[in-house]
């Protein structure tokens, strides 16, 4: 009881977040377990239906081509997207002057990439009549509609995420600088060379930080939204190219109203993300090295 | 020679990445027949009509647009630092009853997707009245929600020497009284990096907005760029451009003036 009461201060202090928590985050995570086993449509109260949604979630071709295309896009571009940040990092690194103007340009990208005006944009370059096309003209190259033929719309996404690099690189960059100059200089005096240097030294003791920026990226990439639905006006086309997962999601709960089937996706979602992050947890054991082992051994 | 090298390709990769933005800023300044001539940066008749035309052709001015934005903007920012930081100091600096659970679950909400709540959310901010209205969007600020906030300040406050506190406490200062006068000062330039997220991700928000926000001259400037072709009949590409531009001069500038900060945030907590 007096320990309770020693407490009472603190509760006063997280009474914001208490209420915040409770009734914005872990209630309506636990309304939406319950609406995904009901039929709902907003309007109406919920139906009891079991696990129906799920089940009809997997025997749903625009569901299963929607997994598809987020597969596609989080295993394409976040690979890429983080070896362009290492790579540039470590060029960046190496005592070059202006450094700070370099990591600010190619940050920049990064800090506009997830807006509205960026998705139109994008929609123009890669328009038929677009920027790109305009440029690969002058080189006499006859270029195609990028966004409105289904085998390159993905791609024009891709590109998008890559481009914004700069966020995972600043991140690099913290970790490069943390690495001590003299352990590279005792590899270059016992003969490693450059790349060996690199793959030897830096990359283990980087592995940490690409470890954060994996996991970090992984989930961001899932829940990629914004630059889909606008560049696709909402329907994610041409021929469902761009459906990403969130993007049905949303068709489902504002265009269909299918609020039941929607939480029922909301929480496959959440199990995926979870399952990757485990995993990424699991394999990373193997990879990533916190400079500990050593010592104790 | 091989500095020089490495700051040539340095140079054009960036030219490359900044390449489709100066465009755009060039694309607003011309006229609409001129805009897809060619691809170059430098416009023939350079033009600052679509800047004109832009702001008033969705039928409502855009300046509504951006004051709806800068009142979610201010109301986030101001919510996220008040709260976070009462939240960031009990876990921090304070012993209770089932700290430790609390702070698990805190963490374990930051890397939560925002979908498994929405569908919840949505409901229960109908049965509130609060469909296209821009509370929505500013409850949740005032209820410590973005726990990323609270972490960064957590561990800023461990950094903080716990003698200070003592001394304040001798001085005869309470919990509230050492939150005010020696934590929260000290812990300005977290606020301050919360400050400047908590603006540039609600001014890019788009999911939110979209799904609340219906009427009009409620819209924020998200929503309203997005229907901009709908609203004014799809061929003003040099007014998108043009208010494209306005929406990202907001951004932009708040980066060039914090510049270290952000950066420094972002190395160090891994904010995207």
């Amino acid at each position: 009881m007096a320990r309770l009461r020693q407490s009472l201060p603190a509760y006063l202090f997280l009474l914001p977040w208490l209420i915040g928590v409770l009734g914005l985050t872990i209630g309506p995570m636990l309304l939406s377990l319950y609406y995904s086993f009901t039929d709902y449509a907003l309007l109406n109260t919920p139906e009891w239906t079991g696990l129906h949604n799920y089940t009809a979630l997997f025997q749903d071709p625009r569901y299963l081509h929607s997994l598809r295309v987020t597969f596609i896009y989080v295993g394409v571009s976040v690979p890429l997207e983080m070896a362009f940040a290492l790579a540039v990092a470590v060029l960046l690194n190496r005592g070059l002057k202006g450094l700070a103007v370099y990591r600010a340009l190619y940050y920049v990208p990064s800090l506009l990439g997830g807006s509205v005006a960026i998705a139109l944009l994008w929609q123009q370059i890669f328009g038929s009549d677009g920027l790109l096309n305009d440029i690969l003209g002058v080189f006499g190259i006859h270029g195609r509609g990028w966004i409105s033929e289904p085998g390159t719309a993905l791609w024009t996404l891709i590109v998008l995420r890559v481009w914004q690099f700069g966020a995972p690189m600043v991140i690099f960059l913290a970790g490069l600088r943390q690495i001590p100059d003299d352990v590279l200089e005792a590899a270059e005096v016992d003969g490693a060379g450059r790349w060996q240097r690199f793959w030897r030294v830096t990359l283990p003791l980087l592995s940490p930080v690409v470890f954060f920026n994996l996991v970090l990226q992984i989930i961001g990439a899932f829940q990629a939204f914004t630059p889909a639905f606008v560049i696709s006006g909402g329907k994610g086309g041409p021929s469902d190219s761009t459906l990403f997962y969130t993007l049905y999601l949303y068709q489902q709960a504002f265009g269909n109203f299918r609020m039941g089937y929607a939480a029922a996706m909301a929480w496959v979602l959440l199990l995926i993300i979870a399952v990757f992050t485990g995993l990424n947890f699991v394999l990373g054991r193997t990879w990533v090295f916190y400079g500990d082992e050593g010592v104790r051994r | 020679m091989k500095r020089v090298l490495a700051h040539l390709g340095l140079s054009a990769g960036a030219l490359i990445m900044l390449y489709p933005l100066l465009w755009m800023v060039s694309a607003s300044l011309r006229k609409n027949t001129d805009i897809f001539d060619h691809p170059g940066l430098i416009p023939e008749h350079p033009t600052l009509g679509n800047y004109a035309l832009g702001w008033s052709s969705t039928g409502t001015s855009f300046g509504v647009y951006i004051m709806n934005s800068l009142i979610i903007c201010a109301a986030v920012v101001i919510g996220n630092v008040i709260t976070c930081s009462l939240t960031a100091y009990a876990f921090a600096r304070m012993r209770f009853v089932g700290r430790k659970a609390l702070f698990a679950v805190m963490l374990g909400t930051i890397m939560l997707p925002a979908h498994v709540t929405l569908i919840a959310q949505y409901s229960i901010f109908r049965n509130l009245n609060w469909i296209d209205t821009f509370w929505p969007m500013i409850v949740p600020s005032f209820l410590a929600t973005d726990a990323f906030f609270v972490f960064l300040m957590v561990q800023f406050i461990r950094s903080i020497p716990v003698e200070l506190d003592d001394a304040a406490r001798i001085d005869g200062c309470g919990y509230w009284g050492i939150y005010r006068r020696i934590i929260l000062p000290l812990l300005s330039p977290a606020l301050v990096t919360t400050a400047i997220f908590s603006f540039i991700w609600t001014w890019n928000n788009f999911f939110s907005q979209l799904i609340y926000l219906s009427t009009r001259t409620r819209l924020t400037v998200p929503v309203a760029l997005r229907g901009f072709l709908d609203a004014t009949g799809s061929s003003e590409w040099g007014g998108l451009f043009a208010m494209s531009v306005v929406t990202l001069v907001p951004v932009v500038v708040v980066f060039v003036v914090f510049q270290r900060r952000i950066l420094a945030g972002m190395a160090h907590t891994g904010l995207k």
